[in-house]
């Protein structure tokens, strides 16, 4: 797509990791906050928490017809379920991030850049594992340009509920500075 | 939430542009995929002094906010297929009442209860001639969350300037489907309000016309004396069963729409200027439409696009103008053949139409359109 700015990212787990909410809080930053435009789509089964999930997410400068991803470039996993039934789609050279306990990755995949957090862990630390998904959100915005990371940051704080914004932006930063050291390779 | 740019769900912006154009009363029961306009209802009403009735089932529902509305505010309701199917009945007790309200369809596949977490549009032809007798009635569809905040807001001018339950069809997936959404301030938003009659209780009957063939009305409990009825009626609203009578009261029900689908009817056009195919989209559908247009577009097709805004009545006009134009109409819908029926008979054998169609639970991907644009 021409015209800059175009991603299309899939985050997928299972209900109650705040998959949707996550795909909410991008959305946001990047129409709220970067002035740009979004589309977010979901899909999960007939239960609400516990079953497989996934949001579709795509950001771009253009305006958005077609709201699904079939080839994302960018995929979120948060359990195993999600990794497998998705990791074939992403496309080459695609940003794979995953939950470090909670995704046994395959071996030798070069076609993707692949990272791994620990994220429901370190939310656990932080008082709270109901914040994994922000701590994924924080290194997301480390590792990638889709959206400006000071966008969702903002977003985050207006997402989450009242009186819980503090935590979470902390949750936020401690994904964004493993994603940092990752990056520099001191982590 | 006025003045304010949301990021926020189809079904959550359509029950904003209700509360911006001031309705103040719903009364629902809850149903995938429509249950966000109910729970985001059931939270902004009280806030606006409105009442939210959470009802036993649909039929109740649709008799709760025609009661409402004689009571003198705009009300409301949500529902999907099974819901719509229950409300028929109350929706043609809506038409022959002339009751304004309005009436929200996020249509999923079905028959019965068929897919309930998954889009189709197989309810355009229900909407027209769900009920029974015949009638007009005004439907609008959205093809975004701000489409559909917009047409929430026409649905209610509508239903208030022409007295009759105005019907909202969208679908699962622009129902679930997040987007900005540009919340102008209340005052900045053009709002129809029911014309009221100035007219002294002792001289007042609740069916005398004007010009346009709209009755003004009054509030229940004003002091005026109202009578309405399901049977067909005369001035006074009372029951009159003579075929004189009745030919009164249709003639009245049918030309107030007819006589003014100038005014109701709204469609866009994209690429029109020189298009040999057009494609005749509307709600999700027009989505991976415009995708193909453009990509038909790309490859040296001269394709455009109507996207209909106004479902009925039909915008036949434009259609009987475009038909001798074009190479043909390829018309995209999650049905097997609805609207396509309207462009065939509006076209009358004057183009070529193809139908592409899809069976419910996903929605077209722009390949699909674009592979018939190319055939054509």
């Amino acid at each position: 797509m021409s015209g800059g700015v175009y991603h299309e990212i899939i985050i997928s787990g299972y209900g109650g990791q705040g998959v949707i909410l996550n795909g909410s809080i991008l959305g946001k930053a990047a129409t709220i906050y970067d002035k740009i435009n979004a589309t977010l789509v979901q899909s999960y089964g007939p239960e609400a928490r516990g079953g497989a999930c996934s949001a579709h997410v795509i950001i771009s400068k253009e305006t958005i017809s077609y709201p699904y991803v079939h080839n994302p470039h960018i995929l979120i996993s948060m359990s195993q379920e999600a990794y497998e039934n998705n990791i074939d789609s992403l496309r080459d050279g695609g940003l794979l991030l995953t939950d470090t306990d909670l995704v046994k990755r395959r071996k030798n995949d070069e076609r993707h850049v692949s990272y791994s957090i620990p994220a429901t862990r370190m939310a656990e630390k932080l008082g709270n594992k109901m914040m994994a998904n922000i701590v994924i959100l924080g290194y997301l915005a480390s590792l990638s340009d889709a959206v400006n990371a000071e966008s969702l940051r903002n977003a985050v704080e207006k997402s989450v509920p009242k009186g819980t914004e503090e935590k979470n932006l902390k949750a936020f930063e401690k994904g964004y500075k493993r994603g940092e050291k990752q990056k520099s390779g001191t982590g | 939430m006025e003045g304010t740019e949301q990021f926020i769900m189809g079904d959550t912006a359509c029950a904003e542009g209700a509360i911006a154009c001031g309705c103040k009363f719903f009364a629902g029961y809850p149903i995938t995929p429509a249950t966000e306009v109910a729970e985001r209802m059931a939270k902004r009403l009280p806030q606006v002094g409105g009442t939210y009735i959470q009802m036993e089932d649909e039929m109740a529902s649709m008799a709760a906010i025609l009661g409402a509305s004689w009571g003198g505010l705009k009300s409301m309701t949500s529902t999907s297929g099974p819901g719509f199917s229950l409300m028929m009945e109350n929706i043609g007790l809506g038409i022959i009442m002339e009751v304004p309200c309005v009436v929200v369809n996020v249509q999923r596949a079905g028959p019965s209860t068929g897919l309930p977490t998954l889009c189709a549009q197989g309810d355009m032809m229900q909407a027209r001639w769900g009920s029974h007798g015949h009638y007009e009635i005004i439907a609008l569809s959205a093809s975004s969350p701000q489409e559909l905040f917009d047409i929430t807001i026409k649905a209610f001018n509508l239903s208030e300037k022409y007295r009759l339950p105005v019907l909202v069809l969208t679908d699962e997936v622009v129902g679930h489907m997040t987007e900005k959404v540009v919340i102008p301030p209340y005052d900045k938003i053009d709002v129809y309000s029911r014309r009221i009659s100035t007219l002294p209780p002792e001289e007042y009957l609740p069916y005398v016309s004007d010009e346009d063939m709209v009755a003004p009305m009054v509030g229940i409990g004003e002091g005026y004396r109202i009578h309405s009825t399901g049977l067909t009626h005369d001035k006074r609203g009372y029951p009159v069963i003579t075929a004189p009578v009745q030919k009164e009261m249709m003639d009245r029900l049918i030309y107030k729409i007819r006589n003014n689908v100038d005014d109701i009817v709204e469609y866009e056009e994209i690429e029109m200027a020189d298009a040999e195919i057009v494609v005749i989209a509307y709600g999700i559908s027009a989505r991976p439409a415009l995708k193909a247009l453009e990509m038909a577009r790309d490859s040296g097709i001269k394709c455009g696009m109507m996207k209909l805004i106004t479902i009925w009545p039909f915008p036949e006009k434009r259609i009987r103008e475009l038909a001798p134009q074009v190479r043909g109409f390829v018309v995209p819908e999650i049905n097997y053949g609805q609207i396509c029926l309207e462009v065939e008979r509006c076209s009358a054998g004057k183009t070529e139409i193809v139908l592409v169609s899809h069976a419910g639970g996903a929605i077209f991907h722009p390949n699909e359109i674009l592979e018939v644009i190319s055939r054509l």
